[in-house]
């Protein structure tokens, strides 16, 4: 009897110890969460940035950034509104310290939830007002202008639309191509939505699910627009630069549409950074904020291969693009765009 | 994702365990209270998609479920499995009847070829086909690409029926009289009824849980749409609606496969030694068979194949950065191993109940485990992120939360196996043993537990296996900064870097080929029980 209770209790450690490893100790949330912190780099050896940001963008300045201050960076990849709602959800115990977006929307839902710090002086003085705003609880690190990509042996010039919501009309029909589950075209509907209104937006995206073609990625939608599967699509400009750059092989019948005319897609998009109120490392995240927006962070987009542009420090825009004050952008307060009306919108036209 | 390929296996192991054993090595009390604990923590998903379906409010949950988005998606869907499943069954039954009871030349490696493709991840065959023909996507290029990925699930178990059925029953009908073609469909098809209803579950199952292959060809089904609304709202009311109405298409796909199962018995009656099979002569449709041979492999093989080494040869030395693949690689391996050693460990009490004590108690429990694990990762992901993060804060992002994960969504791979390496190990000997003095869990170690272990290497290889090749929950749940071989794959692929996803796709096809072949030696052995 005696051995079979000690037999007993092996298999119940053994069991423990299975049960312990699937539930990786769920008994001991405290204990856990301190040494979940410190993996994660939320200790005081790094910051852990969550960046919807292009990676290898975002690489580019966390190798630059850790060069010069010895300090650690750990990324998480995600969409600028997974990681958005994600901060959300995660409240005070967010493992974050540093949150990068391509686009301002989910950043401004960030903001509105209450979970950002203040972003530095120094960093703000470095970042026009217009790129900021002006709340000062996050900043502008970069920009992307919205173009339509055409492929010029299906079009010609004349027969480029006017404006970006007559891709609505019929005669659009199957032949312009969009990313409508990225972030950076919910941006741009989130512009159309400031500028023109709820009814006019849910106009409009009922007539691109009539009319577009939904493809994974902006990338992905130029190589379709470069093959022929479609004429044209709306991404933003800098992904045509960058294929160009490269060999040409997904943009070499593809040229750049810019709208302008303070037309819905002539928006100018920007990217946020902003230092989470919980971070347990403020001051190295708010030293990468700095940097970011410095001479040097900027001057990776000027000389990189991202061909985002470049807003602080006054750093000049890669030569290869148009100037940003030729784009002719609307004037939108990046404060006011709203990522969760945009995805009921989009999720009511059945693009979601 | 569940790989139950020796669904054969569950009757053949019932009948040991049978009698009254006067000294169990262990309480089974106390190996019944960790499986309903187990069987406790693998309904967590299920309760959670529950939960919030009930918390949205009915209204609103009406609203998001009655809409023309997810008639699409279910069209989609149900198109989808309407061709492939049928395809799968097709090719996986000729293919396993001319490897198997065919004199096709060449057999021997014709049988190891077809299910070669099961190395190749969908998404990575998914990439080849889009870089051979780019205009690929929708439904047909869905169906195409799944049938290929996807039949070995049928052929493998069929080779296995097929190998090891009587040929007495087949002379008997010559006998009688029927020909050649009437003695297949009268006699030989009705025996591989296990066989094709366990592999159209798994190919539905996969159906149902597919999202890279599919994202990578603009083809829309309830799982890319999930992941869709969950990079636009992380866990937004929309895309936990879907996922209730997924797991109720898993649900039913199980009852479906438990209803066509039928209970007629297939396990050989009489003494003696079972006789050879005899091989059917081919003759004139020798070179027409060879040629559908060597079309399926080399679309379903060859193709993802040469694609990807072309990549590999196009992008040169450049995209082999170690400093990026090596660690892919070694995390991928420590999950793998982290993932499938925990597995094994989990479902050892499951098997032991189901062996030893069978009954309708131990079928329930092992039932809660295939329904959770026929949910697509996606699935499980969402609920263990929400779990975690309200209930228990301190797991989430944590290397433990995504074994987890992986724990549930691939125990039945382990569970099978290890089923039948139990049912092997007579408990016979492990009394004898204790006769002989020794204690009972000294007797149980020494008897049962070794002669279970090369069954149990085999289950954990498959969920290693398994684990390799996932991404969806790996992408959900990973803590930060994890690489893994296929959420780099899937980064640089979706980004058409695909020379750089080149290399994560070689590592990925090199890393699974020997456990297919471990799968496809093991289920040979399972039927032949």
């Amino acid at each position: 009897m005696k051995i079979r209770n000690s037999a007993l209790a092996g298999i119940a450690l053994a069991a423990t110890a299975a049960l312990g490893l699937t539930a990786c100790g769920g008994g001991t949330p405290a204990g856990d969460s301190s040494s979940s912190a410190a993996s994660n780099g939320g200790g005081s050896d790094g910051i852990t940035v969550y960046n919807a940001q292009h990676e290898s963008l975002t690489k580019e300045w966390v190798d630059a950034f850790t060069a010069e201050t010895g300090i650690k960076v750990t990324m998480r990849q995600g969409s600028d509104t997974e990681l958005s709602n994600q901060i959300i959800q995660e409240g005070q115990a967010s493992p974050a310290d540093v949150f990068l977006t391509e686009n301002s929307p989910a950043m401004t839902q960030v903001e509105n939830a209450g979970l950002f710090a203040d972003v530095d002086k120094d960093t703000l003085a470095q970042v026009p007002a217009e790129f900021a705003p002006s709340t000062g609880k996050w900043t502008g690190i970069a920009a992307r202008s919205t173009v339509l990509v055409y492929n010029k042996t299906k079009l010609t010039e004349d027969q480029l639309p006017k404006s970006m919501l007559d891709l609505a009309n019929p005669e659009w029909k199957g032949k312009w191509a969009a990313s409508p589950t990225g972030a950076d075209f919910q941006a741009i509907v989130s512009a159309l939505l400031e500028l023109k209104g709820e009814a006019a937006t849910g106009e409009w995206l009922k007539g691109m699910k009539e009319n577009s073609k939904a493809y994974k990625g902006n990338s992905t939608a130029m190589k379709a627009v470069n093959a022929g599967e479609v004429d044209a699509a709306l991404i933003y400009h800098y992904y045509y630069y960058g294929d160009q750059a490269k060999t040409g092989e997904n943009s070499s019948n593809v040229t750049p549409y810019y709208f302008k005319n303070q037309d819905p897609g002539a928006f100018l998009s920007v990217s946020g950074a902003g230092v989470l109120k919980s971070s347990k490392n403020a001051a190295a995240a708010q030293q990468f904020l700095k940097f970011i927006t410095g001479k040097k962070g900027q001057e990776v987009l000027k000389n990189g291969t991202s061909f985002e542009y470049a807003i602080g420090s006054e750093v000049p825009a890669n030569d290869k693009l148009v100037p940003i004050k030729d784009l002719q952008a609307p004037k939108v307060d990046a404060a006011k765009l709203n990522s969760e009306k945009v995805t009921d919108l989009m999720t009511q036209a059945g693009l979601l | 994702m569940t790989t139950d390929l020796s669904a054969p296996a569950r009757r053949s192991t019932t009948t040991a365990g049978r009698g009254n054993s006067p000294r169990p090595p262990f309480g089974v009390s106390a190996v019944s209270v960790l499986a309903v604990l187990i069987a406790l923590f693998s309904l967590v998903p299920l309760g959670y998609v529950a939960y919030m379906t009930v918390a949205t409010g009915w209204d609103t949950a009406v609203g998001l479920i009655l809409r023309p988005r997810v008639g699409e998606l279910l069209l989609n869907t149900l198109l989808l499995m309407a061709a492939t499943i049928p395809l799968c069954l097709l090719l996986g039954v000729a293919g396993a009847w001319l490897v198997e009871r065919t004199k096709v030349r060449g057999h021997r490696v014709w049988a190891v070829l077809l299910a070669a493709p099961l190395a190749v991840p969908a998404f990575v065959n998914s990439y080849a086909w889009v870089t051979a023909i780019p205009s690929l996507g929708g439904l047909g290029s869905g169906i195409l690409i799944s049938t290929l990925s996807y039949f070995p699930l049928v052929y493998i178990p069929a080779a296995a029926t097929l190998s090891r059925l009587d040929p007495a029953i087949e002379q008997s009908a010559a006998a009688l009289g029927l020909g050649a073609w009437r003695t297949f469909f009268r006699v030989v098809l009705p025996q591989l009824r296990i066989a094709m209803t366990g592999g159209a579950l798994l190919v539905g199952l996969h159906l149902l849980a597919e999202y890279g292959a599919f994202a990578m060809i603009r083809f829309d089904t309830f799982t890319t749409a999930i992941m869709t609304q969950y990079q636009s709202t992380f866990n937004g009311a929309a895309g936990n609606m879907l996922a209730s109405v997924l797991v109720l298409f898993c649900l039913l796909l199980l009852l479906a496969e438990v209803r066509s199962r039928g209970t007629a018995r297939y396990a050989r009656i009489g003494s003696g030694v079972q006789g050879k099979a005899l091989r059917l002569p081919l003759h004139a449709y020798q070179w027409p068979a060879q040629l559908f041979l060597l079309a399926l492999t080399a679309l379903a093989f060859g193709l993802p194949l040469v694609y990807v080494i072309r990549w590999i040869l196009a992008g040169g030395a450049d995209i082999w950065t170690a400093s990026e693949f090596l660690p892919a690689l070694l995390t991928t391996f420590s999950y793998g191993l982290a993932g499938a050693a925990a597995t094994t460990v989990v479902a050892f009490p499951m098997a032991y109940l189901a062996v030893r004590h069978p009954g309708w108690f131990s079928k329930s429990l092992e039932l809660s485990n295939y329904v959770t694990s026929s949910m697509p990762g996606i699935v499980v992901a969402l609920a263990f992120v929400t779990v975690s993060i309200r209930l228990v804060p301190g797991v989430y992002q944590t290397a433990g939360l995504l074994v987890a994960a992986y724990v549930l969504l691939f125990i039945p791979r382990a569970l099978v196996n290890l089923r039948a390496g139990l049912a092997q190990a007579p408990k016979e000997l492990d009394e004898a043993a204790q006769a002989l003095g020794k204690p009972p869990l000294l007797a149980f170690i020494r008897v049962t537990l070794r002669l279970t272990a090369p069954a149990a290497a085999g289950g954990a290889a498959l969920v290693f296996l398994a684990i390799a090749n996932e991404l969806t929950a790996t992408l959900l749940l990973s803590p930060n900064g994890t690489r893994t071989l296929a959420t780099e794959f899937w980064s640089k692929s979706s980004e058409i870097d695909y020379a750089g996803a080149a290399p994560y796709a070689l590592l990925m096809i090199l890393l699974s080929a020997p456990m297919t072949y471990l799968l496809f030696q093991q289920s040979k052995k399972v039927a032949g029980q």
